[in-house]
C-alpha cells in the first residue's frame, strides 16, 4: 500500500508538467497531491471504512497510465451499453476519450469531456465556479482530483429538456498490466433542465483494474437529474465510486445503483440540500456472491427547511460475499420539516455470506419525520413451497423470490431499456432464464 | 388416480399420520373430516411433497406412479394441487407473472413451448369472468395485504389456471364469509368434470353444502376411522366429533 502510494507521489510531478502549470486548475491539483500525501488511503481504522479493506486492492502493480491503448469497435462495447435507444455517449477506453464511438454535442448544450473544459478559456468561468467545489478532502477524493485530467464535462443551460440520455462508459482493455484509473465527472444541470444519465465503468480484461471516480453533480433550481450507475463489472475489477450531488431549491435528484460486482466496489455518495423544497431519491439492488464485496457509503445533508430525502437499498447475498450499508442522514437545526426515509433490506441467501448495516440519524431540528429501518433476512421457505407447490421449480422459484424482493427499487426507472436490462442481469446473476416483466 | 396405501408420516420426529388408506378416483370428490390436530392437514402437505413432512412408511401413488422421492414441482407437473389453508403472501410478483411462470414452466416440464401471450390473456380473462374476480386484482402482488376471502379465491383461480387432476382444497373454507365460501364453492363446481378429482379438507359440514361429496372421511389421531357418504357430515354435525371418539373407545 505504502508502494502505491510512493508511487503516486512521485509520479505526480512528471504528470502535472505535461499540464499548463499557470492554469487555475494546476493550484487545486497541487493542493490535492498535498492532501493526499498527508491522509493516504483509508484503511479500517476509520470509522467510515471500518467493514471494506483496501488492502487487498491496492497490493497490485498498478500503472498510472495505461502504456497502450486498444482500438474498440462498437460490437466490442455494444453489450455495455443500452444500445436500443437514442442517446448521447460519451466513451472512454484506456482513460482516452473516443470520438468514434462516442456521440457529443456542444449544440445549445455541452455534453463533451473534462479534458477540453479544463483547457479551454471559454469554460474558466464555470470551472473556476463549479470544479472541485462540492468533492470531499479525503484521501482517495483528492488523488482522484491531483490527477483529474479526463473524463465527461456536461452543462446544461436553463429550460433545456435534454432530448435522449446520455451514457457515460469508461472502458480499460489493460492486456498485459493492471492499471488504475481516476476518471472525473462534472455535470451542472441548470434552472429548470432535465437530464438523464447512465454511468458505467467496465473491464474488458481478466487483469486487476482499479477505477477511483469522482463525480461532482450540481442540481440548480428546478432541475430534473435522473442519474442510474451500472455496476456489473468482471471480477478482478474493483470500483471506488465517489459521486458529490449538490441540489438547489425546489431540484429533484434521483440515482439508482445496480451493483453486480466487480471484486470490491465502494460507493461514496454525499448529497447536499442546500435550499428548501429539494427531493433527493436514492435506491440500489445488490446482488453479488462468489468473494464480491460491496459497500454503500450514503449521505444525505438536509440543510434548508421542507425537503424531502428517501432512500431504499435492497440486496441479496450468496456465497462468501460480504455487503456494507452505512447510511447517514444529517438534519441541521434550521432543516425543520425534513421528511427522511431510510431502508435497507438484506436476504442473505449463503451461511457464509455477511452483510454490515448501520443506519446513522442524526437529528438537530425538532420538527421532523424521519424512518428508518434495516433487516436482515433469508430465504421464506414456506413462499418457496408454496411456489414449488404451483410447478415452478426450486431454482427458478428462488429466483422469482430474490426478483420480487428487489424489484420495488425499479419501479422508479423511467427508461424502459433500463429497466430490461436490469431484469435480465438479475435472471442471469440469479442463474435462471427468465423474463421478469409484468 | 390416488392411492394411499398404508401411510405414515412424520413431523420433527412426531408421528402424525398412522397409517392411512385411501383412494381417489377420477371424477370423485372425497371429504376428509376431523378433529384438531387429527392429521387432515399433514395428509395434505405429505401429498404435495413438503419437505419437512417425513413419509415413514407406506405409499402414495399418483397414476400408478409414486411420489416417493418426487419434488414438488414435479408433483405440480404431474397435476397435484393445494389450495393453502393459508396462502402465502409475496410481495413484488404480481398473480398475472406467477401464474404464467407457474403455466410455463409446467408445460416446459412437458417438454412444450411457452404458451402464446394471445392464449394466456385469454385464458385469464376467461377465468376471471368464472369466478367473478376484477382482472386488476391480477395485477397486485399475490396475497399481498388481500382480505382472507380474496386468498382464497386467488388459490381457486391458480388452480382454475393450472387445471389440475386432483386438487386438495385444505381448509378452503376457513376465515370466508357466506357470500365468499359460496362463490369459492361456485367456482370448484364450476371446474369440476370426470377427469379430475377433489379432496375436501374441511372442519365443519357446510362447505358441503356446496361441494357435494360422493364420500366423506373421518380422520381421528392420524388414522381413517369412518368413511361413508355424504349422510355423514351431517351426521358429524349433529352430534359432534365426540361421537367418533366415543366410538373407537
Amino acid at each position: 500500500m505504502v508502494h502505491l502510494k510512493e508511487k503516486l507521489l512521485s509520479s505526480f510531478i512528471a504528470f502535472e508538467n505535461q499540464k499548463d502549470i499557470d492554469s487555475y486548475v494546476h493550484g487545486i491539483r497541487t493542493k490535492a497531491i498535498k492532501n493526499f500525501e498527508k491522509e493516504g488511503f483509508p484503511t479500517k481504522k476509520l470509522e467510515n471504512w471500518k467493514y471494506t479493506s483496501l488492502k487487498k486492492t491496492l497490493n497490485h502493480d498498478y500503472k498510472l497510465f495505461p502504456s497502450t491503448t486498444e482500438a474498440l469497435e462498437f460490437k466490442d462495447i455494444k453489450d455495455f451499453l443500452i444500445d436500443d435507444i437514442e442517446s448521447y455517449k460519451i466513451i472512454f477506453v484506456d482513460g482516452k476519450y473516443c470520438s468514434h464511438l462516442s456521440e457529443t454535442t456542444h449544440d445549445g448544450m455541452d455534453i463533451c469531456i473534462l479534458s477540453s473544459a479544463l483547457s479551454q478559456s471559454k469554460y474558466d468561468l464555470v470551472i473556476e465556479n463549479y470544479f472541485d467545489k462540492i468533492s470531499k478532502k479525503d484521501g482517495i477524493t483528492s488523488l482522484n482530483t491531483a490527477f483529474s485530467s479526463e473524463g465527461s464535462y456536461i452543462h446544461i443551460p436553463k429550460n433545456v429538456q435534454v432530448d435522449k440520455p446520455i451514457q457515460i462508459v469508461y472502458f480499460s482493455t489493460g492486456k498485459n498490466e493492471s492499471v488504475l484509473y481516476q476518471p472525473r465527472n462534472l455535470i451542472i444541470v441548470d434552472e429548470n433542465s432535465h437530464v438523464e444519465i447512465i454511468e458505467r465503468h467496465q473491464s474488458l480484461s481478466e487483469n486487476s483494474t482499479l477505477v477511483n471516480s469522482v463525480s461532482e453533480i450540481y442540481c440548480n433550481q428546478r432541475s430534473i437529474v435522473q442519474h442510474y450507475k451500472i455496476q456489473d463489472d468482471n471480477k478482478n475489477a474493483s470500483l471506488i465510486d465517489n459521486t458529490f450531488i449538490s441540489q438547489q431549491r425546489n431540484s429533484d435528484y434521483t440515482l439508482h445503483t445496480f451493483s453486480f460486482g466487480g471484486e470490491l466496489t465502494r460507493n461514496n455518495l454525499s448529497i447536499f440540500q442546500n435550499d428548501e423544497r429539494i427531493e433527493s431519491t436514492i435506491k440500489g439492488i445488490t446482488i453479488i456472491g462468489e468473494n464480491q464485496h460491496v459497500d454503500h457509503n450514503t449521505l444525505i445533508h438536509h440543510k434548508k427547511p421542507n425537503c424531502n430525502s428517501y432512500q431504499d437499498y435492497k440486496s441479496i447475498f450468496g456465497e462468501n460475499s460480504v455487503g456494507v450499508f452505512n447510511g447517514q442522514v444529517l438534519v441541521e437545526k434550521e432543516a425543520q420539516k425534513t421528511n427522511a426515509f431510510q431502508a435497507n433490506n438484506n436476504v442473505l441467501i449463503s451461511d457464509k455470506a455477511t452483510i454490515n448495516t448501520k443506519p446513522q440519524l442524526e437529528i438537530f431540528a425538532d420538527d421532523v419525520k424521519c424512518s428508518h429501518g434495516c433487516t436482515v433476512g433469508q430465504l421464506d421457505k414456506n413462499a418457496l413451497f408454496y411456489m414449488r407447490s404451483r410447478g415452478i421449480p426450486e431454482k427458478e422459484a428462488t429466483a422469482l423470490l430474490m426478483y420480487g424482493f428487489a424489484n420495488k427499487v425499479l419501479s422508479s426507472v423511467n427508461i424502459p431499456e433500463v429497466k430490461t436490462r436490469i431484469n435480465n442481469i438479475i435472471a442471469s446473476k440469479l442463474g435462471v432464464k427468465m423474463g421478469f416483466d409484468i | 388416480m390416488l392411492k394411499i396405501k398404508n401411510l405414515h408420516a412424520q413431523v420433527e420426529d412426531k408421528d402424525i399420520l398412522k397409517g392411512i388408506d385411501l383412494e381417489i378416483k377420477a371424477g370423485e370428490i372425497h371429504a376428509i373430516m376431523g378433529p384438531n390436530g387429527s392429521g387432515k392437514s399433514t395428509l395434505a402437505s405429505v401429498i404435495t411433497g413438503k419437505e419437512e413432512y417425513e413419509m415413514t412408511e407406506g405409499k402414495i401413488l399418483f397414476d400408478d406412479e409414486d411420489l416417493d422421492e418426487v419434488s414438488p414441482e414435479e408433483r405440480a407437473h404431474k397435476g397435484i394441487f393445494m389450495s393453502f389453508q393459508y396462502p402465502i403472501e409475496i410481495p413484488g410478483i404480481t398473480t398475472t407473472n406467477f401464474i404464467k411462470t407457474a403455466i410455463n414452466e409446467t408445460r416446459k416440464a412437458k417438454g412444450e413451448n411457452d404458451m402464446p401471450a394471445k392464449d394466456m390473456l385469454k385464458m385469464l380473462r376467461e377465468k376471471c369472468d368464472l369466478l367473478d374476480i376484477d382482472q386488476k386484482f391480477l395485477s397486485r402482488s399475490i396475497n399481498d395485504g388481500f382480505s382472507g376471502g380474496e386468498k382464497k379465491r386467488n388459490e381457486i383461480f391458480q388452480m382454475a389456471m393450472l387445471e389440475p387432476k386432483l386438487a386438495i382444497l385444505d381448509e378452503t373454507d376457513s376465515g370466508l364469509d357466506i357470500d365468499a365460501l359460496k362463490i369459492v364453492a361456485n367456482g370448484v363446481n364450476k371446474l369440476k368434470n370426470e377427469d379430475n378429482a377433489v379432496m375436501v379438507i374441511t372442519h365443519y359440514q357446510r362447505l358441503l353444502d356446496y361441494i357435494v361429496p360422493d364420500y366423506v372421511h373421518v380422520l381421528f389421531d392420524g388414522k381413517i376411522v369412518k368413511s361413508g357418504g355424504k349422510e355423514l357430515a351431517f351426521e358429524l354435525e349433529k352430534k359432534g366429533y365426540d361421537w367418533i371418539k366415543e366410538g373407537i373407545k
